[in-house]
């Protein structure tokens, strides 16, 4: 997502163009011939740059970073490392450190394809957790793209109240997130306001079955991601030339295709970084769950947790299975990075730059 | 004035045709929609289409606000009703009787106190680290040039695609071996637990070393003919110039603090060491006569959690929407 911010052309830097110029023999006419090019070459930017008077300094960038590259080291790099590698040991004591080998079987195990060694078999990530998280990434991640979409084009083209309704729209980010879960909870209740108004007697919060559960919570998670991507969305909207739609309107194009050949394109961008962070949170949800349900589940036949998720998972089984959570998370890691690597690949086309 | 009007460029509004001047050998090209009708028509159709776009988009608009704005609604008319009343057939859209009592009912049941004054001094001390680190480190990838800069940038940036939850579990091990974490911790150590670990952060790094980049270097050059040391250059020139930013991160970090659960969860023995997140949810609001959960109290509390983040948003919201926003900016 970070595009080069070195500016490549030092014009960008400086007002005039010096000439660079390179002496060349011509021996055809036993001449001295000088080549004269008009762009100054990267080497000439870098000698005049600023930074070449830091050069000297080379070992104090390294005690600026100091601080940060021990914390980056303890609590990022090591920890990817060793979780990488807890994921292979066998029996894995988190207190001690110790473990029975190496072994594939935690991934086999969560997966439930293999036994423990007391004979349990793991069933939950299979038939909770990854569904779980794939609805919720399926159905949360386009609906609030589009929804926020919508809004802040609408929102863009409004001339009345436009700063009051752009600040009721971000309201949802500056929440906390188990507080609004619970009241969310208060809503769906089976006595609560929804039940209420559309005169229906739904179990939607506790003892719900897995997919009724679903669609508060997938109204709670699209709730409370939209006031970032309509931030997102606004920020890029404001920066496309105005030129565009008044070539547009003196075409009479209808509203629809204005939207969907001029802005879509020119935001895509915008919509490439949102969707790649939407899914990527998508994949980690866990505070709505626990703030919803207030546990991995509706407690509804069996009391199974069956509104847990891949994340939820990992943190249950944190002290008494590192190993499996160790797996869990690996397993995770590997998806997203599938799937941003899957999005960057599809969108080297699409996206206009 | 005149001159103004005459000056609008021809790309803002539509150009006419007066048919009446027409010519049949002049060059025109109507659409079909609108052969056959008067400049007025036309110019009236469109008015009237205008409208109704704007009608719609402000339906539209209004109604989606609504939903967004009903949960806070809803969390503080039922913070302010009798249980019976909520659990109701007919739901009320305001409480018949407003019921102050259940802030103060739950201000004896849920130790908000506590857990703010933990929220707070993990936050301050947690937001200190990460300014400072983070001062230094953007500092040093924005103005200094030294080997390897940029390759560790590029694996500082990669790191922020690598999810938390990798990092969870060995942090908690780390935690734990510090000595941290354990059924004897004393609260210094649930402190520590909870900050040091956030003491940097990869994205505010990035930011920041974005907008250091734009600090002319004209004045880098000015600082050091007058002598003065990279480190004085920072703190006096640099540092005022990125206030804003600082002043973001320091807000995004305090939310951040504020919704943080997972982690306080993890490392802490005792719920008086918890933050404002786990004791809301760990809070029992069960009414003991009826054993049910009161959602009156229950309401109260999360205003009680939810009203600090408002007036912080009240207060400073523009650098809270920059400093969300410019994570979308590109370059």
């Amino acid at each position: 997502m970070v595009a080069q911010t070195e500016p490549k052309n030092p014009n960008e830097l400086y007002d005039e163009v010096r000439p660079v110029y390179e002496e060349g023999y011509d021996s055809s006419t036993n001449t001295v011939v000088r080549l004269v090019s008009k762009r100054a070459s990267d080497k000439a930017y870098r000698t005049r740059g600023i930074e070449d008077l830091g050069a000297r300094n080379n070992w104090k960038g390294w005690l600026y970073l100091a601080p940060v590259l021990i914390l980056v080291a303890v609590f990022l790099i090591y920890p990817l490392i060793n979780t990488i590698f807890i994921a292979f040991t066998e029996n894995y004591q988190y207190a001690s450190g110790k473990f029975d080998g190496l072994t594939f079987k935690n991934f086999t195990y969560i997966l439930g394809l293999t036994t423990k060694d007391n004979g349990a078999r793991e069933t939950y990530f299979v038939k909770y957790a990854i569904p779980n998280t794939f609805l919720i990434v399926i159905v949360t991640v386009p609906v609030a793209t589009l929804l926020a979409l919508l809004i802040s084009v609408a929102l863009n083209s409004i001339k009345w109240f436009q700063k009051v309704l752009q600040t009721i729209f971000f309201l949802p980010y500056v929440t906390n997130a188990i507080a609004v879960g619970m009241v969310f909870s208060v809503i769906f209740d089976q006595t609560g306001v929804i039940n209420y108004l559309f005169h229906t007697d739904i179990t939607w919060i506790y003892g719900a079955n897995q997919y009724t559960a679903m669609i508060p919570l997938c109204l709670y998670i699209v709730w409370s991601s939209i006031p970032f991507k309509i931030l997102i969305f606004l920020s890029g909207l404001q920066g496309i030339d105005k030129q565009y739609y008044q070539a547009a309107q003196i075409d009479s194009a209808p509203k629809w295709k204005v939207l969907w050949k001029i802005t879509v394109p020119l935001l895509s961008p915008q919509i490439l970084y949102i969707l790649i962070t939407s899914f990527i949170g998508a994949w980690k949800e866990y505070t709505a769950v626990v703030g919803l349900f207030n546990g991995p589940g509706t407690y509804g036949k069996g009391g199974d947790p069956n509104m847990e998720t891949i994340v939820y998972y990992i943190y249950e089984n944190l002290n008494q299975n590192t190993s499996a959570a160790a797996a869990a998370a690996v397993f995770l890691f590997i998806i997203i990075l599938a799937f941003t690597g899957l999005q960057f690949l599809a969108s080297k086309k699409r996206v206009h730059y | 004035m005149k001159n103004e009007s005459t000056q609008t460029p021809i790309l803002e509004k539509k150009r006419y045709v007066d048919f009446k001047n027409v010519k049949v050998n002049d060059n025109i090209v109507l659409s079909l929609e609108e052969a056959g009708k008067t400049v007025d028509a036309i110019k009236r159709a469109e008015k009237v289409n205008h409208v109704i776009v704007t009608i719609l988009t402000y339906i539209f608009i209004l109604a989606l606000a609504l939903i967004v704005v009903f949960p806070f609604y809803w969390m503080i008319i039922t913070s302010l009703k009798q249980n019976d009343e909520i659990h109701s057939l007919t739901q009320t859209f305001f409480p018949n009787i407003v019921m102050w009592s259940n802030y103060v009912h739950v201000l004896q049941v849920f130790d908000f106190t506590t857990y703010m004054f933990n929220t707070i001094v993990v936050a301050i001390f947690s937001t200190i680290g990460t300014l400072l680190t983070t001062v230094l480190a953007a500092f040093a990838f924005a103005r200094l040039r030294f080997k390897g800069r940029d390759s560790v940038f590029a694996v500082f940036l990669m790191t922020m695609m690598i999810p938390g939850e990798m990092m969870v579990i060995s942090n908690y091990i780390t935690v734990a071996s510090f000595g941290w974490v354990g059924s004897n911790q004393t609260l210094i150590q649930a402190y520590l637990a909870m900050i040091v670990p956030f003491w940097t952060s990869v994205f505010y790094i990035y930011l920041l070393r974005q907008n250091f980049k734009q600090i002319p270097n004209e004045l880098y050059l000015a600082a050091k003919v007058d002598g003065k040391s990279d480190w004085s250059f920072l703190w006096k020139v640099m540092v005022p110039l990125a206030a804003p930013t600082l002043i973001s991160i320091t807000i995004l970090k305090f939310m951040g603090t504020w919704n943080s659960y997972v982690w306080p969860n993890l490392v802490t023995s005792k719920a008086d060491y918890r933050l404002i997140s786990n004791g809301l949810r760990s809070s029992s609001f069960v009414d003991v006569d009826a054993g049910v959960t009161e959602y009156g109290y229950q309401m109260a509390a999360t205003v009680l959690v939810t009203v600090p983040l408002f007036l912080l948003f009240v207060f400073f919201r523009k650098y809270i929407m920059k400093g969300v926003g410019r994570a979308g900016i590109k370059g």
